[in-house]
């Protein structure tokens, strides 16, 4: 588990992205918040969070969290979105190999936190890491779903002469937590 | 050629920014490209790509089929013609049933190929292209100059004359504002618009499935925000089976842009909500446009194999010379001319087909294992069949047909050169023809072909026998390289043979799209070659091997002479390359190196033909180093020197800088000697150094071995 982490970890650094790890749910839940609070979440316009309902919010209130972090919204739609600063979701896979993300993305909420925004935070549950492609697609496949989505680092472009621009049209910055399961709720795993 | 194409040729390359991003770009390519293929069987993957690819394209109907009632089932509605027309007429109702009234584009090259934008805008509907690149060109009114990176060919400050003419005042130069700039701009675009149009990369029949690449995150938007989704998808997108994403999605990344993965891949299999809760609409157009009929074409077929990724431009000498305009359609470089004479028309292929220099760089890294240059040499074929052959070529050839009459007339060049020649070398000609020794001399005809002298050599009286194939360039131009080799089997114990009657290999002929000329030259040779019982039939010419060993079969096919091929299989099971053989003998012991021997540095040269037909890349290297040479490799050894046998003399303009960089590799590999196991090289290398007055040694292989046995 730790060598295929740790093949994750280099493979998505080295398209730009973030990786941490925590091995509790709120100890990933403090992380993200503290982040939010750091890049200056608030209400003012263009300085929002979305937040796409996903299992890892199991057991946390969300009402609490809004007011604790006033901008940080759980109430993903279009315009919302649009105006984020940050957006978040829980992303169903995670390939090793390439640093890639895997989802299940036919809520079109899980689209619009993922491109509007320019930082997005992409909550991974530890165990879903698998080695490579074939081992991804042998989970998710077409049959269960009509929208899959794979996101390997921000979004980047080298359209003008070949310089590397990361933040294109979709995020500039993709931070990736893996949280290794629920411990402080025994016996329940999301 | 048409006047306004060498125009074309002639501002590409002479336009700085291109040709100077181009390079750059093909160099760090090589490079990026390799590594992201580190611990990957390429040969494998590309195997299983194409035999996958192959079998979609043997079963186009029935997967279009299965594709149709899936995505259907899932409520996709799916319209299938051969038709361009049609294709934008279909786009045009759901536009004015939907009251659409503007558009955004992700990558599609098939809507490129049926002009779309230009009828979405006569029917006042509003634009946008959403891929960085390809909104710049859009801007700037140009086509594409790359498939992958369509404005490679602006600077920055272009870019950003671009965006302060077309978009709004105050864009500096720079590239992460300007990126910035066009996210802010193209963001409202997305927000506003009634339709999103994308191609696909791959569109799997078994499950109705679209798989999008993209690294911008566009495709994303396009396909989430606006409430109509419109996928335009050519028929060679289909594939059977789920599972055959895995490869292509595999190599892809790494062949296109040597990314391990793509940022973003959508696989779309159905109608998603919309934002507002509402189903949204989703068409695939399952686009023919003569693709089934290209899958039925023999020879062609195999180009439903290629997954556009663009690799075999990155990897052309001439493309990086001339990028993507000269092309004067969406699809360019190699695969994209022979795209262009199927989906547009093969006439439209007659200049742009010319630019293939036959070195076939592009089949190493062809992820779909197309033969590019053979396909391009099959279309040579048929616009020679369907326009007739310019009557100078004609006659050309038909001199070079008439053996005793060819060579005669080669002996009396020996002579009308006389004025001209300095040395080994004609450094000027006159009129017309001085195009040809603008940049390199041209070697003097010898005065004593290699079929006359080779009798004045008294070899040893040997039980084995070897039939040596000179060619024109050995025999004619060269005869002391056929006397290396002679020296070199002689010490083997070989006698080698000189078969009189054996005459041109056909390669201009072939090379050139007149296949009855070069079946004649085959028919010659092949009588000659067989009337004596030998061993091997050697040549120190890696063109004429090939042609002895593969073209001839090859056109023979090509012409459906099907009586020819046990001869010409029965010759080419006897064929061997210089090197590779005397490699042979020396492994064998019959052949030995003279003890201790230091002779300093060499540089080596990879002939095209020897190097990626003929696979022989070690056997030079091996001898020269066991003879005592120390091999100082030259930057970019196996490419091209742009000499292509009558390649430079059609196209100067693109041979000369094509060798201008071989000579700079040469130079920068410090050896006072480059050795090659090509005499067409050795005219092209010789010529170019001689112009500069360089002290440079160039040799064949043979003539640097043959002092070197005891
Ligand atoms: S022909 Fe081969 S190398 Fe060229 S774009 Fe197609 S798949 Fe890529």
């Amino acid at each position: 588990m730790n060598a295929v982490f740790e093949t994750f970890k280099l493979r998505a650094e080295a398209v730009s992205a973030e990786v941490h790890r925590f091995p509790r749910k709120n100890e990933a839940l403090d992380f993200i918040l503290h982040y939010l609070h750091d890049v200056g979440i608030s209400e003012t316009p263009q300085t929002g969070a979305v937040w796409a309902s996903c299992p890892f919010l199991d057991g946390f209130d969300q009402k609490q969290l809004s007011s604790q972090l006033p901008g940080l919204s759980f109430d993903v739609n279009r315009e919302a979105s649009a105006e984020a600063k940050v957006g978040i979701s829980q992303l169903d896979w995670a390939i090793a190999n390439t640093g890639t993300l895997v989802q299940d993305a036919a809520r079109v909420d899980q689209r619009l936190v993922s491109t509007l925004p320019l930082i997005h935070i992409a909550l991974i549950r530890s165990d879903r890491l698998v080695p490579d492609l074939p081992s991804a697609l042998s989970k998710i496949r077409p049959e269960q779903t009509n929208y899959i989505s794979f996101i390997t680092g921000p979004s980047r472009t080298a359209d003008i002469e070949r310089v590397l621009t990361i933040g294109v049209h979709g995020p500039e910055k993709l931070i990736i937590v893996f949280f290794d399961g629920v411990c402080d709720e025994p016996g329940r795993v999301n | 050629m048409e006047t306004k194409f060498r125009e074309s040729i002639d501002k590409a390359v002479h336009n700085p920014n291109l040709t100077g991003a181009l390079g750059r770009f093909s160099e760090a390519y090589r490079i990026s490209r390799a590594k992201a293929y580190e611990g990957y069987d390429f040969e494998a993957l590309r195997t299983q790509i194409a035999e996958r690819k192959s079998y979609a394209a043997s079963h186009l109907d029935e997967l279009a089929d299965l594709f149709t009632r899936n995505a259907e089932a899932r409520g996709t509605k799916v319209f299938r013609t051969n038709d361009p027309a049609q294709v934008r007429e279909y786009i045009l109702n759901v536009a004015r049933e939907n009251g659409v009234k503007s558009v955004v584009k992700s990558k599609s090259m098939a809507s490129e190929e049926i002009h779309l934008n230009k009828h979405l805008e006569a029917a006042g509907i509003e634009v946008g292209e959403t891929d960085l690149g390809e909104w710049i060109i859009q801007l700037a009114g140009q086509t594409p100059s790359h498939m992958v990176m369509p404005a490679i060919h602006m600077t920055k400050e272009e870019v950003a004359t671009v965006f302060n003419e077309q978009v709004e005042e105050g864009q500096e130069p720079d590239i992460p504002k300007l990126v910035k700039f066009a996210r802010g701009k193209l963001r409202t675009k997305f927000l506003n618009a009634d339709m999103g149009i994308t191609g696909a990369n791959i569109a799997v029949a078994e499950t109705g499935t679209l798989v999008i690449v993209t690294n911008e995150g566009n495709a994303r938007l396009v396909t989430t925000l606006p409430k109509i989704h419109v996928a335009i998808v050519g028929l060679e997108k289909l594939m059977e089976k789920f599972d055959d994403v895995v490869p292509v999605l595999t190599a892809l990344p790494k062949s296109a842009t040597a990314q391990l993965m793509t940022s973003y891949v959508s696989m779309i299999s159905g109608p998603v909500p919309n934002t507002d809760g509402t189903p949204k609409q989703l068409h695939v157009i399952l686009m023919d446009n003569r693709r089934t009929e290209m899958s039925q074409d023999p020879k062609f077929k195999q180009a439903m194999q290629c997954i556009r990724c663009a690799s075999c431009l990155n990897v052309c000498p001439v493309f990086r010379l001339v990028g993507g305009h000269v092309f004067g359609k969406i699809y360019t470089g190699g695969i994209g001319t022979i795209l262009t004479a199927w989906f547009d028309a093969l006439k439209s292929s007659d200049d742009i087909q010319s630019l293939c220099i036959q070195c076939g760089n592009c089949t190493e890294v062809c992820p779909g294992k197309i033969d590019i240059p053979g396909l391009i040499l099959e279309l040579r074929r048929r616009l020679a069949v369907e326009k007739g052959q310019p009557l100078a070529q004609k006659a050309i050839f038909s001199v070079v047909n008439k053996r005793k009459l060819f060579h005669s007339m080669l002996r009396a060049a020996y002579v009308m050169q006389k004025p001209l020649q300095k040395g080994n070398f004609i450094r000027h000609l006159p009129f017309f023809l001085s195009d040809m020794t603008e940049f390199r001399s041209l070697p003097a005809i010898a005065e004593a072909p290699l079929r006359d002298t080779i009798k004045k050599i008294k070899q040893p009286a040997c039980q084995e026998k070897i039939a040596l194939y000179a060619g024109c360039l050995i025999d004619f131009a060269y005869p002391e390289m056929g006397e290396s080799l002679v020296k070199i089997l002689n010490k083997a114990g070989i006698e080698v043979v000189f078969p009189e009657g054996q005459t041109c290999c056909g390669a201009p002929a072939r090379y050139s799209g007149a296949y009855e000329v070069a079946a004649q030259n085959a028919s010659d040779n092949i009588n000659a070659l067989l009337a004596n019982d030998v061993t091997y039939v050697v040549s120190a010419c890696p063109t004429c091997t090939v042609g002895l060993k593969h073209d001839f079969i090859s056109t023979f096919e090509s012409l459906g002479q099907t009586d020819s091929l046990p001869r010409a299989r029965q010759l080419a099971d006897k064929v061997i390359d210089f090197s590779s053989l005397v490699k042979k003998l020396v492994d064998e012991g019959r052949l030995k190196f003279k003890e201790g021997q230091q002779l300093g540095k060499i540089t080596y040269h990879d002939s095209c033909h020897l190097k990626r037909t003929l696979h022989a890349t070690q056997p030079p290297r091996q001898l020269l180093t066991q003879a005592g040479y120390e091999i100082a490799e030259m930057y970019e050894a196996d490419m091209c020197c742009g000499m292509g046998g009558t390649y430079s003399l059609k196209l100067p303009e693109i041979s000369a800088p094509i060798l201008e960089r071989k000579l700079v590799n040469i130079k920068n590999s410090g050896a006072p000697v480059v050795v090659m196991d090509c005499p067409g090289c050795v005219m092209q290398i010789r010529g170019g150094l001689d112009k500069q007055r360089s002290t440079i040694r160039v040799e064949h292989t043979a003539q640097r071995l043959a002092d070197e046995l005891e």
